[in-house]
């Protein structure tokens, strides 16, 4: 059933088309309609869950980890602060393999406050065991929200699904809502084989020597190669329930591309419209939209970008004192395999608006400079 | 003779604690009264390592190892778990150490009592940071020596008064205890294992490695405490109801108290005045609410 929604709406829904049995959040903004939304539709009897409404979100994570330790589908959501306050709790969940979904609304980090769009926040959460997806669409959004516990429940990681703040989380748009008997049949319940369970004692998470800590690290990295197949499997199922194909890289026109652009959450698809508009102009320009970043879809994205004579990076994020983060790990994935020159892109920190007109201007500059440049402000007042 | 203390050892030997430990003393009559049906959430203190490394344990109940701050919050997290999935019968107990309590843990503790979430939270205070090593905590007796709080800058201020904090969240029940008084303790656990929403235990568990006394006398210690009002053993329901469940009829002095302890023995007399002072006032008050 097609329906108009908010961005942060779509990822309500989508929780509650995934019959999550507990929910337990903080507000924050932009972050804060999901969970209202939730909080209303657990009120109204729309879904069987215990709504959990935390002092904060260190403890909302905290919670979400013992629900999921006793094998109930867990769900919260949150941004920038509340998402770094959480980063104890985000090993821990990642490193007991427990698979909650979270939704964060990336937003910039303070100070100066700020409540705009920035992927630093999730970024700065790569190295927590969680698999990242960064979605660029209010579709996406719920259509990931569902796909996101088919596959951490497969692989026991937790999934982190990442869209800006207001270009995304505040913007209406159609979103078609699978049938709940759908999704039942997509999605069956969460049976976990080790939980917590008074019949089966058993101590999760003591004191662990160096004898053992190392394979648990060797079992999460195994987990994490094998969600690569798991997300496409997963997203192919989808695909033939619903018609929407779901991947860990979304290339846009790139096949005979001189120039693919990579990019990921809203910009991707302002960027598909700029594609349009310069191949229009006869400049033969692809766009390939980074969906995954954990794991990494290195395969997948050689396989896209082989034979391309440039690539040019777009990152709404910046890891102070080197660079765009999507830049330095697609560079570190071409390295021994293609040489292939990657000029690299700031744009948009801080909610900053990013246009058609932005993204032609660094395609056009990238189109014209033969040199690799690793960080390269657009538009940077000084 | 009627046993008021279970026969059943749920908890195993085995287990890592000190000579002379209260806080695994603690457990064990927390696990009798308990039973199997109970699942703990434990966060970093002496119980983290106690319980023995991976892939050993020795409480025979379920138990989430969980980050320091965390003990009630995750114990809410595993009642919401077990509820949704209809086990609703399960004890969830938090089970966390003095600074886990009242320094890094109180908001998350705070948190599940305004929420009145069915859980019983279980604070074993050895009154320091004992797992690392005996640093000052909150629940630190004013005078006392600690590797933070050395003698030339003793302990100074008192100790924080966590079941009044907890009893101000008008929650259906508080207790302070003591392993010197196990029937008494016991009873305590029984009337939270029986009473819904959010329950909270004090319990004085004497750490010889700490206090620098003799593990021999840690029930001596756990006695004293409460027979030199130092540590009154109480009960509060719904916040304001307030009795006594050990009524001490002539206090001793706090030197008793203080001669076995090593982390004491630097204070004059005019600072044990002081102390004893203190103690009498805080009994005083007490004493006014006491029905």
């Amino acid at each position: 059933m097609k329906k108009t929604m908010m961005g942060n709406f779509a990822a309500s829904w989508g929780a509650q088309l995934s019959r999550v049995q507990v929910i337990a959040a903080y507000p924050i903004t932009p972050q804060t309609l999901i969970v209202e939304k939730l909080s209303e539709i657990v009120a109204d009897g729309e879904l069987d869950a215990k709504f959990i409404k935390v002092e904060s979100e260190h403890s909302a994570m905290a919670a979400c980890i013992g629900a999921s330790a006793t094998g109930a589908r867990a769900y919260t959501a949150t941004s920038a602060q509340g998402l770094a306050l959480m980063h104890e709790m985000l090993h821990w969940a990642g490193l007991a393999r427990l698979p909650i979904v979270m939704t964060n609304v990336n937003r910039a980090m303070a100070p100066g406050w700020s409540i705009w769009a920035d992927q630093n926040d999730s970024l700065s959460q790569r190295d927590t065991g969680w698999m990242q997806i960064y979605a660029s669409s209010a579709q996406d959004i719920l259509d990931s929200t569902i796909i996101g516990y088919k596959v951490s429940e497969q692989v026991l990681l937790p999934t982190l699904i990442s869209f800006d703040a207001f270009f995304l989380s505040h913007t209406v748009e159609v979103v078609d809502m699978p049938d709940i008997e759908l999704v039942d049949k997509y999605l069956p319940p969460y049976n976990p084989e080790y939980k917590l369970d008074v019949k089966d004692p058993r101590s999760f998470g003591a004191l662990t020597a160096e004898e053992y800590y190392y394979e648990f690290r060797y079992k999460m990295q195994e987990a994490m190669d094998k969600a690569v197949d798991v997300i496409k499997e997963a997203g192919k199922e989808y695909e033939k329930l619903t018609g929407r194909a779901y991947k860990l890289v979304h290339p846009y026109r790139c096949e005979d591309a001189d120039l693919i652009l990579v990019t990921s959450g809203t910009i991707a698809e302002t960027t598909n419209v700029a594609v349009d508009e310069l191949r229009a102009e006869g400049k033969k320009v692809g766009n390939l939209r980074i969906r995954v970043i954990r794991p990494y879809p290195k395969k997948e994205i050689l396989e896209v970008i082989k034979g391309v004579k440039k690539l040019a990076v777009i990152d709404r994020n910046i890891s102070p004192g080197y660079s765009g983060i999507f830049s330095q790990e697609l560079k570190s994935a071409l390295y021994n395999e293609v040489n292939i020159p990657v000029r690299s892109y700031i744009a948009g920190l801080g909610g900053r608006d990013v246009k058609i007109q932005d993204i032609k201007d660094m395609a056009n500059d990238a189109l014209k400079n033969d040199s690799p440049n690793d960080l390269i402000w657009k538009g940077v007042k000084l | 003779m009627r046993l008021t203390i279970p026969e059943r050892e749920i908890m195993t030997p085995g287990h890592l604690a000190c000579q002379g430990c209260g806080g695994s003393l603690a457990m064990r009559y927390a696990l009798k009264v308990f039973g199997k049906d109970t699942m703990l959430s434990i966060p970093a203190c002496c119980w983290a390592v106690i319980d023995g490394a991976f892939p050993y344990t020795a409480v025979n109940v379920p138990l989430f190892h969980t980050a320091f701050e965390t003990a009630a919050i995750m114990a809410s997290g595993i009642k919401a778990g077990l509820m949704v999935q209809g086990k609703d019968t399960t004890n969830v107990v938090a089970w966390a150490g003095d600074g886990g309590t009242f320094d890094i843990g109180i908001q998350a503790l705070s948190g599940a009592a305004e929420r009145n979430d069915d859980i019983t939270y279980i604070v074993y205070d050895n009154e320091a940071y004992m797992n690392t090593g005996i640093q000052r905590s909150s629940a630190t007796p004013e005078g006392a020596w600690t590797t933070t709080t050395p003698v030339k800058h003793y302990k100074k201020g008192p100790k924080k008064n966590i079941v009044e904090i907890m009893a101000a969240h008008r929650i259906p029940y508080a207790a302070t205890a003591s392993v010197g008084y196990p029937e008494d303790f016991c009873k305590k656990l029984e009337k939270a294992k029986n009473t819904r929403g959010f329950k909270f235990i004090h319990v004085l568990a004497p750490c010889p490695t700490g206090w620098k006394s003799d593990p021999r006398y840690t029930i001596k210690l756990a006695k004293l405490a409460v027979q030199t009002n130092s540590f009154p053993l109480y009960e509060i329901t719904d916040g304001i109801h307030y009795k006594q469940s050990i009524k001490v009829k002539e206090r001793k002095s706090i030197k008793e108290y203080f001669k076995y302890q090593g982390r004491f023995k630097h204070l004059h007399e005019d600072e044990v005045q002081h102390l004893q002072n203190f103690i009498d006032e805080n009994y005083a008050l007490l004493e006014m609410k006491l029905e």
